[in-house]
Parts: structure tokens; sequence; C-alpha cells
């Protein structure tokens, strides 16, 4: 493949992948996103290769692995095109069917179709599924129609034609405007306007400028950024790329967090062949305007996710934070303007150029346009990734997408914003989700996790779960941070630990005020917010741990006690067998008993006896 | 030591001081942790005080100073996995092994470490052995994979 010069040259590109793409002929494709790869995807897709081979079909089938679906809960899953047959928790075994049934016959394979919890119905199309129904995937929906390794497949689907038009038909101000005017807030957290940033940058003094992209997503339970840039690269590198020539640098880096191998191959592939097709480097399109991006590994420290942070580790240095009296826009890596913005804020910007600021800020709320990607994880039926239009509220997420909770137990509250954000509490399930809605309640939007918690889960565990990730992580740069945070932990380490005192609730929020105002980065200034929107919405559970000396959850192992029901119990032995401790004793078929002394509440009794003569209080 | 390694990945950075953390993960990959040898010797080659190598080298969790054992294992403590009992798994892992996280078994089989989250979610608690996922992870299945484990 020749270099692209022009802009014909690229139309003739798209023409000749077009021709080879026929929308009715059949494919097989397969998720193979790290969720459907933990499932055993590869296999599946081996068993497909072997069964088309075996059949001779490859002249009538393609098979195509692609990046994630999002609805991981159901992995593997393989959807059959044209007709948009959806497959879930597909082994090898029911490989052979697929083929014999649905691709030769068109017949559907029953047991392999999702069935609507809520109505019993099965449900053949992807789109009909209630998961996707609520959806509006305008960033994340191709991840499941191309295999990341191909750019055929992202131009086949009108990829890099933003690009195109950005270098021929547009100046540098026209698309800083469009993106202004689109309404697009940084998605890595801090919400900030994308296009005044760009202008920010573009406008500071300095020779050399850089974009960075940052996909090191640190916040446990959230992995969309993973997912583009595994499932769709392309869409990643073609927004840096504009964005580079609308504020006039020549140098970019994707910064990828070290546990995301999978996502550095991929956009690695991507990097390759943008530029053997003349997408990226020396003169892009022929335009003149030259752009070239390196990858770098993370090494794993949550902290250099902050902007500065993660220049200083670009630079090889430690990932501490710096006190931002002046912006990274004006000095930023190697005290040049540069440019940060996260994964999905920049798969955002080709769309946007595609389809128009108009049509982008129609979907949204006043100041939160677009949709954003969430990742719906913890206590709830439909895990998986979820792409909604800003403006959606909670329990439609939790309850319509997500399908509530497992095992018919009640809600309690959803925690976003990972370590930096907050839980929020049932009694506003109907809030609308957009940055101000969510920061309002004390938590705010972050890259986007959003953890759901039953009934069983216990709110001051949760604080300290937070404040111990956050203890590990500090850079300990700076003292509130560093030995705030410790503080606190301790203090709620005591309330867990049955130790709590009166006054402990009112000393963590003195001392949360501290930390949040005079710690160096956002990590300090944030940190509190998952025990404040606790004990704002919790308090209750605070109060039986220190006073009652009571966890409500059943969670916190030093206010809890096993038992055996000798009613319900059988004697099974199957207790007996588990437990570390031999604390459980007692003959064959009579009734058993539990040595609290010896008991380390593990819990191992409660989850193999079947027939619930384990008690926990 | 065979140091012709460390120079082969100096090298391949073009003897840039910015690369050390890249620099620094390749060794590890080569080596399976940091030798002391290796990070002096590197320090050397790139001009950069050692002391330095040593902060970056603490600093980021990615970085092991200790020799890691033959299989390792790691434990997922995301958000997702912690509610759904993650904890109590690793606690299980740290009795049966008889080492702490973050630590190797004597006669170096096995490392235990933890994650802050793997982004595989829906098959919380996660626990992955020499890079196989072990998905929704409970005491008894804790209990089979370390079985087949010790006979690896």
């Amino acid at each position: 493949m020749s270099k692209i010069k022009s802009t014909e040259d690229f139309e003739k590109l798209q023409e000749s992948v077009n021709k080879t793409r026929d929308p009715e002929r059949l494919c097989i494709t397969v998720c193979s996103g790290t969720g459907c790869h933990a499932y055993g995807c590869e296999k599946v897709t081996q068993a497909f290769v072997e069964e088309i081979r075996n059949r001779d079909l490859q002249d009538k089938v393609d098979i195509r692995t692609t990046g994630c679906h999002g609805f991981c809960e159901r992995g593997p899953i393989v959807v059959i095109h044209p007709q948009e047959v959806f497959y879930q928790r597909v082994k090898v075994e029911d490989v052979a069917d697929v083929v014999s049934e649905t691709i030769l016959k068109k017949n559907i394979v029953d047991r392999l179709l999702y069935v609507d919890p809520n109505t019993g119905k099965q449900i053949i199309c992807e789109k009909d599924v209630p998961f996707y129904k609520k959806q509006r995937r305008i960033i994340f929906g191709n991840n499941a129609l191309i295999d990341p390794t191909s750019i055929d497949d992202y131009i086949a689907l009108g990829g890099y034609a933003a690009l195109s038009k950005v270098l021929w038909e547009m100046k540098p101000l026209e698309v800083i405007d469009v993106i202004k005017k689109s309404g697009l807030r940084g998605r890595g957290g801090g919400g900030f306007p994308t296009g005044r940033k760009w202008e920010f940058c573009r406008n500071a003094e300095g020779d050399r400028r850089y974009v960075i992209c940052n996909a090191d997503e640190g916040d446990p339970g959230a992995y969309m950024d993973r997912s583009l840039l595994e499932g769709n690269p392309h869409s990643v590198l073609e927004g840096m790329i504009i964005g580079a020539y609308a504020i006039g640098s020549h140098q970019g880096f994707i910064y990828v967090r070290n546990e995301y191998p999978l996502a550095v191959k991929n956009v690695t592939i991507a990097i390759q062949q943008a530029r053997e097709y003349g997408l990226l480097d020396r003169d892009i399109i022929g335009s003149g305007f030259d752009f070239e991006i390196k990858i770098t590994r993370g090494g794993g420290a949550f902290v250099c996710g902050e902007s500065t942070a993660l220049m200083a580790s670009l630079e090889g240095k430690l990932g501490e934070p710096r006190a931002k009296y002046v912006h990274t826009v004006e000095k930023g890596l190697w005290d040049n303007p540069t440019n940060l913005n996260n994964v999905e804020t920049w798969a955002n910007v080709p769309v946007i150029i595609n389809k128009g600021w108009q049509w982008y800020s129609d979907i949204g709320t006043e100041h939160s346009k677009g949709t954003k990607i969430f990742s719906l994880v913890g206590k709830i039926n439909n895990t998986g990734l979820i792409e909604v239009p800003m403006g959606i509220s909670l329990r439609e997420i939790i309850f319509d997408i997500g399908g509530g909770i497992p095992e018919g137990k009640k809600f309690k509250a959803v925690q976003t914003g990972g370590p930096s954000g907050g839980c929020i509490p049932e009694s506003l399930l109907d809030l609308l989700v957009d940055f101000e809605k969510l920061t309002e309640t004390g938590s705010m939007m972050g890259s986007g996790g959003m953890i759901v918690m039953d009934e069983d889960t216990c709110m001051v565990d949760v604080a300290k779960y937070f404040l111990n990730f956050l203890k590990e992580e500090s850079c300990g740069k700076c003292v509130p941070c560093r030995e705030g945070i410790r503080a606190m932990l301790e203090i709620l380490t005591r309330i867990t630990e049955g130790e709590g005192e009166e006054g402990d609730v009112e000393l963590l929020q003195e001392l949360s005020e501290v930390v949040a105002e005079t710690s160096l980065c956002a990590l300090g200034g944030t940190a509190p917010n998952p025990v404040l929107t606790t004990i704002k919405y919790f308090r209750d559970e605070y109060e039986a741990h220190i006073k009652e000396k009571r966890c409500p959850a059943g969670v916190c192992p030093a206010l809890i006690q096993y038992s055996i029901d000798t009613e319900r119990c059988t004697g099974c032995g199957a207790c007996v067998k588990v437990c570390p401790q031999e604390a459980i004793s007692g003959q064959r078929k009579q009734p058993h008993s539990l040595d609290q002394a010896k008991c380390i509440k593990c819990g191992a009794c409660l989850e193999v006896c079947k027939f619930e003569a384990v008690i926990k209080r | 030591m065979n140091l012709v390694l460390v120079d082969d990945i100096i090298a391949r950075y073009r003897w840039e001081k910015a690369a050390i953390i890249a620099i620094l993960q390749d060794i590890q990959r080569e080596f399976n942790y940091l030798p002391q040898e290796a990070l002096t010797y590197a320090a050397s080659r790139l001009a950069i005080p050692l002391t330095q190598v040593y902060s970056l080298a603490t600093f980021y969790r990615a970085f092991s100073l200790k020799p890691r054992g033959k299989h390792l294992i790691t434990v997922c403590l995301g958000t997702a996995c912690h509610v759904r009992g993650a904890v109590r798994i690793l606690e299980k892992l740290e009795r049966e092994l008889g080492i702490k996280a973050g630590e190797t078994t004597d006669d170096m089989r096995v490392s235990l470490e933890t994650v802050n989250c793997l982004g595989a979610c829906a098959l919380g608690p996660i626990v992955v052995i020499d890079g196989q996922y072990h998905g929704q992870m409970t005491s008894v299945k804790t209990d089979s994979i370390l079985k087949k484990l010790r006979k690896l």
C-alpha cells in the first residue's frame, strides 16, 4: 500500500475498502475484550475457524474477533451478522451447532439466546436486548463491529474521514471552534471544556507543543478507556491527530497503564498501520502536517493519572504531582505547552467532526453534552460497559440497563468517581447523571466507574477500602495527603474493629476538611469524598459500629459472629472439611457446633452450607 | 549476570535518560525482577545517579527488587471485587501459602500479589494465576486451584 498523499487518494482507499465489503455477507463476530478473554473466547474463536475450514465455508463466511461489546456479564459473546443474532455464554461445544444451524440453515440456536429475566422471553437480536436498548453507543458502538487490528475495518466505517476533512478543509482555529461549540468536556474526571483547553495550549508561548492521551486508567472498577484502546484504537489516534493539528503539535504520547498489555499491543499495531497509510508521521494525507505518536507504559502508580505526575513520569522521573500555579497547557512536558486529554475524550473528537457540533450538542443536558461510557459493576445483574446520553437517570442505568440487583437483594448505594468520588444513596436514584448533578451529591463523574452496592455492603468498610487504597497510592510528597489519609484510615479501622468512640465521626469530618483544602493535587483534594458521602448518607451505619458495636451489613469481621442453627444443621460435615481452624465439631448426622474462640470468621462454612444452617450476625 | 542484555535494552531506547522507566520495565521482564547489579550497571551506562534509579524502582508498583517465584498469583482488589468478597479470598491464599501479599514462598515457587483492578469486573472476585483468569472465586474454588498449582 502506497502512502495517501491527498484527499483523492483517501477517497480511492475508502472506495477500494468498501468494494471488499458486502453488507449481506455472513460474518461471525466474537467479542475478544479482556472480559470475554477471561471467559475463554480465544478457544471459541479457534473452534469457529476450524469448523468453518472443515466445512469449507471460508469463501462464504468471515470470522471477526472484535473489541469489547460491553455486555461482559454474558461472555463469551458471539454475534452473527448481518442478522445481528446475539448468542451469549458460547462455549466451544456450541460452535458446531451455531455453524450447522444458524450459518447454514438460518435457524436459531435457542439455548444460546439471552432470556429477559423480567418477561422470560428469549431475545434474538443484539439491539433488542434490554441491556443495549437504552444505550446510545456513538463512541463505543463500533467496538463490536471492527477487528481492532485492521485499519481497513475502521476505514470501512468512515474512519479517518474526519481527519481528511480537518486537514484539507478546516483551519486549526475552526477545529477548535467546532469542539468548543460541541460542548465536549474532559471525560477523565475533571470535566474541563476540551475546546478551551486546546485553545489555551495553542495560544501558550513556546516553540514545541505536545499532546498526550492519558490512558493511565487507575480508578478501580473503571475499564472503558482500556476497552476503547483495545477495541477501537484508531478512533483514539484519529482524535489525537485532529487535536494536534488544531493545537499545532507535532509530537504526541499515549501513556498506558502497565496492567493493560492488550491495549499496548493493539495501539502499537494501529500506529504502525496508520504510518504505512500515511495517516501519521510526515506529511499526513499530503497536507504538509507532521505528527508522530509514541507509546509509554506506566509504572503502576495511581497518582500518575494526575496530569502533572503523568508528565513527570513521561520525563523519566518520579510520578509526583506539582502545584499548578502555572497550568500544563502553558508549561507541561519538559516545560513546553502540553495538552492532555483522556482516551474517551479523544475518541469523541472524530465523531463531532463527522456529525457536526449541532448534532453532538443536541445530546445531553445543558452543561454536559454528548454521551458517557460507564462501567457498571459490583452487585448488579448485568455487569458491563454502557454508553448512555448525559442526563439519563441513575435508576434507568441501574434497573433498566443493569437489570437491578442479583438474588433479589435491596439496592443500597452506587459509588461513582472512583477513589475521588462518593456513594450515592437510594433516595437520589432519580438523579439525572451529568457533571454538575453528580458533584452536587458530594460525588463526581470521574472517569466513569459505577460500582453498585447492595444491602450486604458495609458503607464504613467501603470508606475504609478507598482510604486504604489512597494511602497506598499517595505519592507522599505533601503532608496533608500522606499523613491525613493515614490518620483517617486509623480512625476508620478502629471503628470497623469495634473500637470506635463518640466524636470519631466529627473528627473524620474535620480531618476531611483539612486534607481536602490543603493537599497539593486532586488525589488528596478529593480523597475525603468516600468518607464524607458515606457519613452524609449512611451515618446510621457509622453510629451502629461506634455505639452498638454492630456491623449492620455483616461485613466487618470483628463485629460479626458465625454460629450454627442446630435445628437446620443436618450434620453433613461439609463445614468441618472447609474450616481452616478446626473450629467446627460434631458427630456425623448430628447438629454441629462452632467454637467462637477458634473462629477466624473466614466465612468458608457459610459458603459451603447447603441447609442455611450457618448464621452470620 | 548477563549484562549484555541490559546493554541491549538501553540501546533499544537510544541511551535516552527519559526512557529510564521503560528500560527498568524491560530489565524486569528479562530477569523477572530488578537485580541490584543490573540497576547499578544501567545507572552508570545512562549516567543517572543510582539513588535516582533506586527511587524510581521503589516508587512504581510494577517493580520488584526481590526475585519473584516461579508462579505468580495475583488477587484483584478492585472495588467490584472488594464488594464481592475479594479480601476473604486473599486472606485464604495468605493462610494456605503461609505468606503475605507481596511475598514469595521460601521455595521460590509462588509469589502472591494484589492488583487494584483488572477490569474484568463481571468475573469478580478474580484471581489470576500465571496469566490465567479464575473468576467468581470462592473458598472452595481457591482450594481446588491451589491443588492444581501444587502439581505444576
